[in-house]
């Protein structure tokens, strides 16, 4: 097979990878990119996209459930539902073949050069990549390793039978009858939820003492009390020691050291992801690592020249709109514009129920950094259209600077907040003080209203409340 | 709510214009009554322009460097009650009588340096403009607080201002942000990339290929206009000699240090000015204003001396009037209070006019020689440079004598060589022998 030289490499065609294979085709950089499975990555075929479909779905079906109960205020009658999971996959499944076949043109029309194989280091400018037809030899003059992360497996839970990961969670064909998700963050509360609402009975196991411990507990309050409304059982402070002998319970160590077997059909493990530094060559180069991961500098450069490594394999946040970021950056970087990491903040979203946004800093963070700090935080409670979608739990906060009001951080919890994240961040890419905000008319009757109405708390000038 | 319009007022008898020279405020400020709206700048003189009213900014009428008619609009002012008065286009007289300058300034604050006299004297700066009050009206949203960025802070400035930036090779932490908070605007970058622009220091030597831009208004545009017009109409003469001021530094230091105390300090302007009466005397053509579209010299009995003055904005020149009818001290005194009031920019528009012959000097700055240019529509200006002591042969042997120049230009239309020699060297005789400035011949 004829070797491939070109200027751009880029190895793993997830959000950060394809984003930059096209952003560099767009600025006429004779590109390639190469996958292994489908372009998209973890995002599109098995993370984001898919479980967003799977918890749409959930909804839906909680919803008639609601309504079929007969205890709704809305006067609506209706039977008992019932889900045919598997077509609920398929439905999914479509979506993610649109999306994926839609990077997979975008890609083209860029004029990317796609390459489908496994991808091994030679040294730092060449890359042998193991495909269908046989061995491809690339020569690149710049290198950007995208590989992702994959999920972190217990050794004392290895996945497998019973034991799954998200991936298998995303394709089951039935709803589990029990379903025990072990880690309490954000991927096992949005998926253990969702499995809850399609009529799983579903235990939540966490080592730490509270759910969504990266999040402080005025924000993950609301998500505790539908889980529980929900009837999922969360444990906290609990380990998870192992598989019953049986096979069909997972042996839970509880906050108080008793041994309990928690019955399931399926265990998810959702203990969190790790960067994928295996399988690709790593040991041919001469990288710095930060922990697990590749170091990088501020223009996504690793300690080799020539050689760029961005999303999740380079840290937290593993977040996709990170590696989004960084994927546009060092394609531009590439093509010579001067470039370097200069983001306010990536916001961060749960798709639990309610929905939980953040972006920039938290009130705790805030004070951290040394300043007096001011905090508005505005309920859903008062809020009309939030009382009109029965979604009256939570709120929006902002943290501001009480100096000169510069915004530091908005976080929400509530019905559907996830779209407020556009918004927030905004306002602090942008810069804004609260009187920016409070200044902005808000649409009526929209949630966001409750954005306008936390900066005017802040500022003592609330309306609303 | 009504609307208040601000007409540029009549600033001085006979000005149809004035040039606008500074704005205090800007669209969508708070001024409240009294406060200093603009300055603008007549023949010579800066006049602030008070607000009649409390009020809020609504439209400013000129740019900086506009000159702009007496009575045309210049601010509207949002204002609030039932008094306030129709907006402007309606009916004029229903609008207010224009407002009153408050106090005339001159907008000097730096060192008047332009002759002995002066240098010594410690002049006050002028006044600040007092900064509008904020108004005692709620909805203050826009008032609320601004804190400047600490010393490396991280800058705030939007995404596109920041790439910007990025691309321009600046570091966005030497920008200073006149935003809210310190945000650094698309405008600050401007301002960076013409003014303040700061390229990391290699070694060596390196080309600076920054151009400024500099605007030439007020004071500078009367200057530039002034002495493109003198040089371009009047062929100068310039005419130097030196000066043996050995016994009239000996006059001056006894006067000096047995004068009444209240009287003071001589400096050696008030003997030139004395001396230049009684040559003038003389010679009474060379006091005068020659009127060249007309084809007339008026020579004037009242010998008007303009002292050329330098302050913090520029060269002024104001005028000690009737040097005929000041003694020395009287002179002295005039110089004084004038320069010190040019200085502070407080020297009225008549002070700073009227003259019919020009001293110039730049006094321990004065070199060797210098060729002033003659303050149209004058004929002559006597330029003092710098006395030092040298060697002078008395005939015999070299004797240290302290000596000056006068370095002197002319209008060659109305004064000959001829003419402006025995001018200069009655001057001379006068100096030299200083007895002879006080006494008649």
């Amino acid at each position: 097979m004829k070797d491939i030289s070109c200027k751009l490499l880029v190895i793993g065609a997830g959000p950060g990878g394809y984003v930059c294979a096209i952003r560099a085709g767009q600025l006429g950089i004779d590109t390639v990119i190469v996958e292994m499975a489908k372009p998209g990555g973890t995002c599109l075929n098995i993370g984001c996209i898919p479980s967003k479909a799977l918890i749409h779905a959930a909804e839906e079906f909680d919803k008639i459930a609601h309504l079929a109960s007969g205890r709704n205020a809305l006067g609506i009658t209706t039977t008992k539902p019932a889900i045919d999971l598997s077509q609920t996959i398929a439905w999914k499944d479509g979506i993610v073949g649109r999306l994926t076949g839609g990077v997979s043109g975008l890609l083209k029309r860029a004029k990317v050069k796609v390459v489908q194989g496994r991808a091994r280091f030679r040294d730092g400018k060449t890359v042998e990549v193991e495909t269908e037809t046989g061995r491809q030899i690339i020569r690149a003059e710049n290198v950007v390793i995208a590989t992702g992360s994959v999920p972190v497996a217990l050794p004392f839970l290895p996945f497998g039978g019973t034991v799954i990961s998200s991936t298998e969670a995303l394709s089951l064909s039935a709803v589990p009858d029990r379903l025990v998700v072990v880690g309490g963050g954000y991927i096992g509360l949005e998926l253990g939820t969702a499995f809850a609402k399609m009529g799983a009975k579903v235990s939540i196991v966490e080592a730490q003492d509270r759910i969504l411990p990266q999040y402080d507990a005025e924000l993950t309050r609301p998500v505790s009390k539908r889980l529980k409304a929900l009837g999922i059982e969360v444990m906290t402070g609990a380990k998870a020691r192992g598989l019953a002998k049986s096979g069909g319970a997972l042996l839970v160590e509880a906050e108080d050291g008793t041994e309990i077997s928690l019955p399931a059909d399926k265990i998810l493990v959702t203990v969190g992801r790790r960067p994928v530094t295996q399988g690709w060559g790593l040991e041919e180069l001469v990288l710095d690592m930060e922990g697990a991961f590749i170091r990088i500098d501020e223009r996504c450069q690793t300690s080799m020249r020539g050689i760029y490594a961005i999303g999740d394999v380079t840290g937290e946040p593993m977040l996709a709109h990170r590696a989004m970021a960084q994927g546009e950056m060092v394609a531009e970087i590439v093509a010579g514009h001067k470039r370097a990491w200069d983001k306010r903040a990536i916001p961060a979203v749960c798709f639990t129920d309610p929905e939980i946004v953040s972006v920039g800093l938290a009130p705790d963070e805030a004070k951290k950094t040394g300043g007096e700090t001011k905090l508005g935080l505005f309920p859903f409670l008062a809020n009309g259209r939030a009382m009109t979608k029965q979604g009256e739990d939570g709120f929006v906060r902002v943290v501001a600077r009480a100096d000169n009001h510069l915004v530091l951080g908005i976080q929400a919890v509530g019905q559907g907040v996830s779209e407020l994240a556009a918004a927030f961040g905004l306002a602090i890419e942008m810069g804004a003080r609260l009187e920016d905000i409070a200044g902005t008319i808000h649409a009526h009757p929209t949630e966001g209203e409750a954005f306008q109405e936390a900066a005017l708390k802040a500022l003592g000038q609330e309306l609303h409340i | 709510m009504g609307e208040h319009l601000i007409k540029m007022p009549d600033v001085g008898e006979g000005i149809a214009e004035a040039e606008l020279v500074e704005w205090h405020v800007k669209v969508g400020d708070l001024v409240r009554e009294d406060a200093v709206l603009a300055a603008v700048m007549t023949d010579k003189a800066t006049v602030e322009i008070p607000s009649p009213v409390d009020g809020e900014v609504l439209w400013l009428g000129a740019e900086i460097g506009d000159v702009v008619a007496i009575g045309s609009p210049l601010i509207r002012l949002k204002v609030e009650g039932e008094d306030s008065v129709a907006p402007a286009g309606q009916d004029e007289k229903a609008a207010e009588p224009p407002a009153r300058p408050k106090d005339i300034e001159a907008q000097a604050d730096g060192a008047v340096k332009s002759s002995e006299a002066i240098v010594e004297r410690q002049g006050k700066s002028a006044p600040p403009p007092r900064p509008p009050e904020p108004p005692q009206r709620p909805p203050v949203r826009t008032h609320l607080p601004s804190v400047a960025r600490a010393e490396g802070e991280r800058p705030i400035a939007s995404p596109a201002v920041r790439l910007r930036a990025r691309e321009a090779g600046i570091d966005l932490r030497q920008v200073p942000g006149s935003g809210p908070a310190g945000r650094i605007t698309h405008e600050d970058l401007d301002v960076f990339f013409t003014h303040g622009r700061q390229v990391a220091k290699a070694p060596g030597l390196a080309q600076n290929n920054s151009v400024e831009h500099v605007k030439v208004i007020g004071l500078r545009r009367k200057i530039a206009e002034k002495m493109a017009l003198a040089k371009s109409r009047i062929p100068h003469i310039t005419y130097v000699e030196e000066i043996d001021v050995t016994a009239l530094e000996e006059l001056r230091a006894a006067l000096n240090a047995n004068k009444r105390s209240e009287r003071p300090k001589l400096t050696l302007l008030p003997f030139l000015m004395r001396a230049m009466v009684k040559a003038i005397a003389e010679q009474p053509h060379l006091n005068a204003i020659y009127d060249d579209d007309a084809g007339i010299v008026h020579q004037h009995g009242g010998v008007h001396i303009g002292i050329a003055t330098q302050t913090g904005s520029g060269l002024m020149v104001p005028v000690v009037k009737h040097a005929e009818a000041r003694d020395l001290w009287e002179c002295a005194a005039e110089l004084n209070r004038l320069a010190e009031a040019a200085k502070a920019g407080l020297a009225s528009r008549e002070e700073l006019s009227g003259s019919t012959i020009t001293i110039t000097s730049l006094g321990a700055m004065g070199g060797i020689v210098t060729t002033p240019v003659i303050n149209y529509p004058e004929v002559a200006i006597v330029g003092v440079n710098k006395m030092v002591v040298r060697p002078v042969w008395d005939g015999s042997t070299f004797v240290p004598r302290k000596m000056m120049n006068l370095s002197s230009s002319f209008d060659h239309r109305i004064i000959d060589g001829w003419d402006a020699a025995v001018f200069i060297q009655r001057i001379k005789t006068l100096l030299e022998t200083p007895a002879m400035i006080f006494v008649e011949a």
